[in-house]
């Protein structure tokens, strides 16, 4: 499958040339075609911000929703139709700010769909306040006297809740960029990529050169080992990338739900069955 | 023991008690007993909130016709604990038989020995089982009906557990063996009916609508309603969200996908899901929220009832969009509006809401199975084309809704304002037309809203009004009154109102009950139907109306 079949030619794209977000669209149509996944199978679930623009420049479903909620809906799909793949791309702020909660919780769940964070480290649509990832002493109009909390780490997070994949891309290197995602993609359960992507516009400080001079690929690490994964993912300068942590065996959210169990239909295929209300009506003649 | 009530064809007990003492099960074998008895009965409670100690009740009205509203007169009160007699002061009167262990209760009340009794037994922890049998004999429950009550109840606890259970209960039966037994008539037809209560209601009639996914947070008073959905497991996904925030959210994507889906929640947990309700607006989803509703602000009695969210309900989420809210006062009409509210909410793409309350939610009383209609199943989904748009404008502004992966077009759906493709758009001529599509919904949702139900005369000259939970305790007023010139109005949709409404108060004297200090309905009707209620009772303290309560304040308008 080519990765044209994802282009939506129509698209009024939002984003400053030379945005990091191009990268990251690029490698997941890459990959998406890499692994033949139809657009009417696909669906995107976004919430606000640059990065929740995404879907409406890639042929599939969209579910566009609010700031921080997109993993609440993205479960409500798989929940009610398993057979969909389901990628959820969010930015830091959407994802680590306001959804931090939902993140938690997602990762606990262990939703089968992939969870894309294009992290800038700043805000973008909102100009250029600090986001929970940037760094110590970054300076925007809000923060003027710089940032002084520490930066959240979405990769110890995710691998201490028991995430049962756990990556992180640059934007600046698409190919590596669309074999992580494509693992990911591939992998059974939540899985999460970090995606590490300048904002050319509001953060003059973790430019393309900056990432490419503090980032370095992980080599000869064995990502079935936790507690390594979790060491490696601690370190901060230089940031290593690629797939920190993965357990195969997990159980996801959706195979627990016991309405699948003898039924497969997805529940829009279900009809109304009255004489199941009317049974437990029924039941209530009796203690 | 001299009980007044002996010869009444209906008496009012009271179980008082406190929390973690078992006294839910009581009610329920006692609920159950009088019913397989051939007894229509009712039961309401007031409880506080925890989880151990504290003073809770249980209103429990057994009688030969059907009943289903909360009095203040209590014709037998048994004191489960010491505090139950301080704690049901106001509930008690003149006649009131009183009932309870030797120790707890003075000369002039039945003192009898329960706490002795249950020692006999195993311990204090049978001291209810024996009340309980004590009552049911004084009612003239067959013991056998009362153990196979016992049975189901404590079966699962395992056959040691349930025979000193029946022990216990034949021992009650024994206390009151000597008594002037109490005589109700019996109905024979009650045996064959269905016990129900609120919530169950509305969780059955969400099943008979299509419910098929629910995502909450536990919160008193819709847990209930949640609890019995999680037992439905192989029809309807229940998920506990990790905030009512991610709750809507995730019955939105449910709903999205194609599950007609829903939420429980109460007022300050649905305050968190007003952003929410905005995105159902916007992306015209199609969701259920019930909001049981206790007062409020915040916290306020998390275990009492109000009717205070229905403006929150009614103005909730940022934007102009077309919604409808329910407030059911009957069990058949909560499980008819269950239905409807979500048969409405797939037609329109909309939210729906229904109103409940603490006082209904726990609400039990008996029904005949016919009693609960079940509307015709219909079909909102679409297959979808290539060219398939989303928001394809039409007349009505209902576009047909696909969902992924029925036929092969793209369903794209938006928070942010959108084309008809459902990408995001700043056409500001395309966004006035958004904006209409999504309102004008509401004007055949109007041709379609439910008329407020009038009971008495259309030329009465006095109108009692109310809403949602108050039907009960003001329709039997209104019945004992039996005057021609007094009438009972009552809405079970509030928003939005049938168009002839102003029709129903015009030219009356008209009297609202509501269980809020705004009179929300009140103000409703003037600003939607221009009609100015002229005397509101309202109440707020966290209890229901009672009957006679009802009846009082009529003979001061009147």
């Amino acid at each position: 499958m080519e990765p044209e079949v994802y282009d939506l030619p129509e698209a009024d794209v939002a984003w400053c040339p030379g945005c990091g977000n191009f990268g990251i669209l690029r490698a997941l149509k890459l990959a998406l075609s890499d692994l033949k996944i139809k657009p009417e199978d696909l669906v995107l679930v976004s919430g606000i911000g640059q990065a929740g623009k995404l879907p409406h420049y890639l042929k599939g479903h969209v579910f566009n929703g609010l700031h921080g909620r997109s993993l609440s809906p993205a479960t409500g799909i798989k929940a009610a139709n398993p057979g969909l793949t389901v990628v959820d791309v969010s930015g830091d702020g959407c994802m680590y700010g306001e959804g931090g909660n939902h993140f938690l919780h997602t990762i606990r769940r262990n939703v089968d769909l992939t969870n894309l964070v294009h992290n800038n480290m700043v805000y973008g649509l909102t100009k250029g306040q600090a986001s929970p990832t940037s760094q110590r002493d970054f300076h925007t109009p809000l923060q003027v006297e710089g940032v002084f909390e520490e930066p959240f780490n979405p990769l110890t997070v995710a691998i201490a809740l028991g995430a049962g994949f756990v990556a992180r891309a640059f934007a600046g290197d698409v190919e590596n960029t669309r074999e992580i995602i494509k693992q990911a993609l591939l992998h059974k359960g939540y899985a999460l990529v970090d995606i590490f992507q300048p904002c050319i516009t509001f953060n003059r400080v973790n430019t393309y050169q900056w990432f490419q001079e503090h980032t370095y690929y992980l080599e000869d690490h064995d990502p079935t080992d936790r507690e390594k994964a979790f060491r490696r993912a601690s370190e901060t300068g230089p940031y290593p990338l690629g797939v920190f942590y993965q357990d195969q065996g997990k159980k996801t959210f959706e195979e627990n739900l016991s309405i699948y169990r003898e039924d497969e239909r997805p529940l829009y295929q279900r009809e109304v069955n009255p004489d199941v209300v009317r049974q437990l009506i029924r039941a209530r003649k009796e203690l | 023991m001299d009980f007044k009530f002996k010869n009444k064809d209906e008496v009012t007990l009271v179980l008082g008690g406190e929390a973690g003492q078992g006294i839910q099960t009581v009610e329920q074998i006692l609920l159950w007993s009088f019913k397989m008895a051939g007894y229509h009965v009712c039961a309401s409670k007031e409880y506080m909130s925890r989880v151990r100690g504290g003073q809770n009740s249980t209103q429990i009205r057994v009688s030969s016709r059907r009943v289903s509203a909360y009095r203040e007169h209590t014709d037998l009160l048994v004191a489960l604990s010491p505090g139950a007699l301080e704690h049901l002061k106001d509930r008690i009167f003149p006649d009131t038989v009183i009932m309870g262990d030797e120790e707890d209760v003075d000369e002039k009340a039945l003192g009898l020995p329960f706490l002795k009794l249950a020692q006999e037994v195993g311990g204090p922890i049978f001291t209810n089982i024996i009340a309980a049998g004590a009552v049911c004999n004084l009612f003239q429950v067959e013991g056998e009906i009362f153990n196979r009550c016992l049975s189901a109840m404590f079966s699962r606890k395992g056959e040691e557990i349930l025979q000193k259970d029946i022990l216990a209960g034949e021992k009650g039966y024994q206390l009151a063996k000597s008594w002037d037994k109490v005589n109700i008539k019996k109905d024979p037809s009650v045996k064959s009916q269905v016990l129900l209560n609120g919530s169950e209601a509305v969780g059955l009639g969400s099943l008979a609508g299509g419910c098929k996914f629910i995502s909450s947070y536990p919160m008193t008073p819709s847990t209930p309603l949640q609890v019995f959905l999680a037992e439905q497991k192989d029809t309807v996904v229940f998920e506990q969200a990790e905030d009512e925030i991610a709750a809507l959210n995730m019955s939105l994507g449910a709903s999205y996908a194609g599950a007609p889906s829903m939420v429980a929640t109460s007022g300050s947990g649905f305050a968190l899901m007003t952003e929410a309700v905005g995105l159902s607006g916007m992306i015209e989803t199609p969701v259920v929220i019930y909001i049981g509703m206790r007062p409020g602000p915040a916290v306020g009695l998390p275990t009492r009832t109000s009717q205070e969210d229905l403006d929150l309900a009614l103005y909730s989420g940022p934007g102009e969009f077309a919604r409808a809210i329910f407030a059911p006062g009957r069990l058949e009409d909560a499980y008819q509006l269950s239905q409807q509210a979500f048969h409405l909410a797939e037609k329109y793409q909309i939210p729906v809401f229904i109103l409940s309350d603490q006082y209904l939610a726990d609400l039990h009383y008996n029904l005949p199975e016919d009693d609960l209609v079940d509307l015709e199943p219909e079909k909102y989904l679409v297959k979808t084309h290539q060219d398939y748009q989303r928001y394809q404008l039409t007349p009505d502004g209902i576009s047909p809704r696909g969902v992924p992966g029925h036929g092969n077009g793209l369903v794209v759906v938006d928070a942010d304002e959108h084309d008809p493709a459902g990408h995001i758009t700043e056409d500001l001529e395309l966004r006035s037309r958004m904006v209409e599509k999504r309102y004008q919904k509401l004007e055949n949702l109007k041709k379609e809203a439910l008329p407020p139900t009038l009971y008495g005369e259309e030329d009465c000259e006095v109108l009692l009004v109310g809403w949602g939970s108050t039907y009960h305790p003001l329709e039997e007023a209104w019945r004992k009154l039996d005057r021609i010139d007094l009438g009972f109005l009552h809405f079970q949709q509030l928003y939005p109102l049938h168009q002839d409404t102003w029709k129903y108060l015009e030219g009356k004297k008209t009297v609202i009950y509501e269980n809020n200090i705004k009179g929300q309905l009140a103000n409703l009707l003037k600003l939607e139907a221009g009609v100015e209620i002229q005397k509101k009772v309202l109440k707020y303290n966290g209890m229901p109306f009672s009957v006679e309560e009802v009846l009082r304040s009529v003979e001061e308008v009147i």
